[in-house]
């Protein structure tokens, strides 16, 4: 019978078609915005990211995330140096700072000071410049997608001057590196060079980078320095993971996600289930008779189960295969840089998709088991 | 000729009423029809519009439960079954002709003729396979892979009539078969009904009220106002 069933929904083209794009697109629409938020929040903690060496992100008590950043002072750095278990710790500098761009316009850039002698704060890929170019006065860094911004996507980048707060700047490289999550310019620096670029108060020092001995976790090892140095301390997750809540509590991008996926979901309920009430209903004769010659109530529900599961397997893997699509098309652009399908998303909109059908196909059966087979004589 | 009795039928129904809810008013429908109907012959169920005959035959094979009676098919008291054996009941014993076919639209006749066997559980090539053969008898096995909308209603009809043999069935039942048809295709159509369906073994009802295909009758039951006024007339009787 669910060679039968199968045969009576794809014999109905129209509908059909109808039921396969409404999943789709339900699928579509939920799972690429729901991969868009993802992406776009994991880029709030993309300067945690772009720095994989720390164990450990050392701050003032009153720091949130890496964007909302308060200075130490500079002793932080050798109480925190003192605390038993850790391997080293280097100075970050977190701050923002204006650059007159070739065409006189100013353009507001963040400026990362990292360690003098280790260069622990850059990202790890860094091309084509040569890294230790950057020992050199005036020499800057800058990330990709920041580059593409200022000077035009393909344009050559590596030698560029302009001025970094009225101070003169080359840049000497250009990271591969995520993006961040408001698509400004970030220019890597040297730590004593940055103090240069960013006049201002004797405490300049954000954060204290830490690499643990490995004795302990690096949550652990945070929880020690915190107790000892009285600073706020997070490892890396957890800093990462405070940077994704800080967004989530502080800006309107959860609700208009949010908004677009419900969206996604109510057309989907709207198309999937106006049009297979109507297969069915159109089907209902049909289903009559075969109520009718014998055929159980049991097995009518799983025929239309297998139509239901049928819909949503085709509508549901094309809904994927069109995110897949999207993410791969855009991959090469700037403001998708980065961007993958966590694997959680699928789940949600597969989640989503059976819901859809288990609630139209339940509305469909109470109207096929009600449906008295002696209906089928009048 | 002779009569029925209770242990000659094939089928039998005793105190057989219906009542249906129309708002506040309950209307009985049949009152008390006791009726016997044996194998091997082809009886008419005749009467007015509105006679309840169409309730009848519904009763008898088992797909309207009566308010009060019982009915027997073949020694079997349908109405003390469970939904759902009686459901099996019908799937196993019971070949139903409607009047407006209620072919499925999206599979091919042999397909169509194939469906009581694909619904017991056989698979689609075994059961396609005997449905051809049934096909062959009715003489439309030429259209066996036309979906319905490519048959005339005449070759829809056989296709109908296929799927109601196809099984075996212990009954036979038909509701109006010739209602839509002039004389010419209606005889034919009983005709046909009576060289494929009739066997030893099988009861065959059809509900008909038109009176040019009487005398296709073996016997025939004469409803009025849901109650039998006639049990099984003979061709000379009914002119
Ligand atoms: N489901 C129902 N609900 C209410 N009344 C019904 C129902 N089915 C039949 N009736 C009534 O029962 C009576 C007999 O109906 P039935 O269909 O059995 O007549 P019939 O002899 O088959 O008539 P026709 O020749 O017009 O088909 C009619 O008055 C009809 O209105
Ligand atoms: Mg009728």
């Amino acid at each position: 019978m669910i060679w039968i069933a199968l045969r009576m929904l794809t014999g109905d083209r129209q509908k059909f078609y109808g039921l396969v794009f409404g999943v789709a697109f339900s699928t579509l629409l939920i799972t690429q915005q729901l991969t868009i938020f993802a992406n776009l929040l994991e880029r709030g903690a993309s300067g945690v990211y772009n720095v994989p060496d720390a164990d450990v992100w050392v701050m003032d008590p009153a720091t949130r995330t890496i964007e909302v950043a308060y200075p130490l002072p500079s002793t932080a750095l050798d109480r925190v140096r003192s605390v038993p278990g850790i391997l080293w710790a280097v100075p970050h500098l977190r701050a923002t700072a204006s650059v007159r761009t070739g065409a006189g316009n100013l353009e507001a850039v963040a400026i990362v000071g990292v360690d003098d002698s280790t260069l622990v704060g850059l990202p790890p890929r860094v091309a084509p410049g040569k890294v230790a170019a950057l020992t050199s006065p005036g020499s800057v860094i800058i990330d990709d997608v920041g580059a593409g911004r200022m000077f035009g996507v393909g344009n050559p980048v590596i030698g560029q001057r302009f001025e970094l707060n009225d101070q003169r700047a080359v840049i000497r490289g250009v990271t591969d590196s995520f993006p961040n999550f408001t698509n400004q310019v970030t220019l890597y620096t040297r730590y004593s060079e940055a103090l240069s670029y960013v006049p201002g108060t004797r405490n300049r020092l954000t954060f204290i980078l830490v690499k643990g001995d490995g004795a302990m976790t690096d949550q652990e090892l945070a929880h020690r320095i915190a107790k000892i140095s009285g600073l706020r301390a997070r490892s890396s997750e957890q800093f990462a993971d405070d940077a994704i809540e800080y967004i989530l509590e502080n800006t309107g991008i959860p609700m208009n996600f949010g908004i677009t996926v419900g969206l996604g979901f109510i057309i989907g309920v709207a198309i999937v289930g106006l049009t297979f009430s109507l297969f069915i209903r159109d089907s209902i004769k049909q289903f009559g008779a075969l109520k009718a010659m014998g055929v159980s109530n049991k097995a009518i529900r799983r025929m239309v189960t297998a139509q239901a599961s049928m819909i949503g397997l085709i509508g549901y893997s094309l809904g994927l295969v069109g995110t897949a699509l999207f993410v791969w098309g855009f991959s090469n652009s700037a403001t998708f840089k980065g961007f993958y399908i966590p694997w959680q998303v699928p789940l949600i909109s597969f989640s989503a998709v059976a819901l859809i059908l288990a609630a139209t196909s339940r509305i469909a059966l109470n109207r096929l088991m009600t449906t008295e087979p002696a209906a089928v004589f009048r | 000729m002779t009569p029925v009795t209770r242990q000659s039928a094939a089928i039998s129904a005793r105190g057989v009423t219906r009542a249906f809810r129309s708002g506040s008013q309950v209307v009985d429908v049949l009152h008390g029809v006791d009726l016997d109907i044996r194998a091997g012959e082809l009886t008419y169920l005749i009467g007015e519009s509105g006679s309840g005959k169409t309730t009848l035959v519904s009763i008898l094979c088992g797909i309207l439960w009566p308010t009060a009676g019982d009915v027997r098919v073949f020694g079997t008291d349908i109405y003390t079954l469970s939904d759902r054996e009686l459901t099996d009941f019908r799937l196993r014993n019971i070949g139903f002709i409607f009047q407006q076919y209620n072919l499925l639209s999206s599979i091919d006749a042999a397909s169509n003729a194939a469906v009581p066997l694909i619904a017991q559980g056989m698979r689609v090539v075994e059961a396609r396979d005997q449905a051809l053969a049934m096909l062959e008898k009715l003489n439309i096995a030429d259209q066996a892979e036309k979906l319905p909308s490519q048959l005339s209603g005449g070759q829809q009809q056989r296709v109908a009539i296929a799927r109601a043999l196809v099984h075996a069935p212990k009954l036979i039942v038909c509701d109006e078969p010739t209602a839509a048809l002039d004389a010419t295709s209606g005889r034919r159509v009983m005709n046909l009904l009576r060289e494929v369906a009739i066997q030893r073994d099988r009861a065959c009802i059809i509900v008909t009220h038109d009176n040019r295909v009487f005398d296709l009758a073996d016997r025939i039951v004469e409803l009025e106002d849901g109650r039998i006024i006639d049990q099984g007339r003979q061709l000379s009787e009914t002119d």
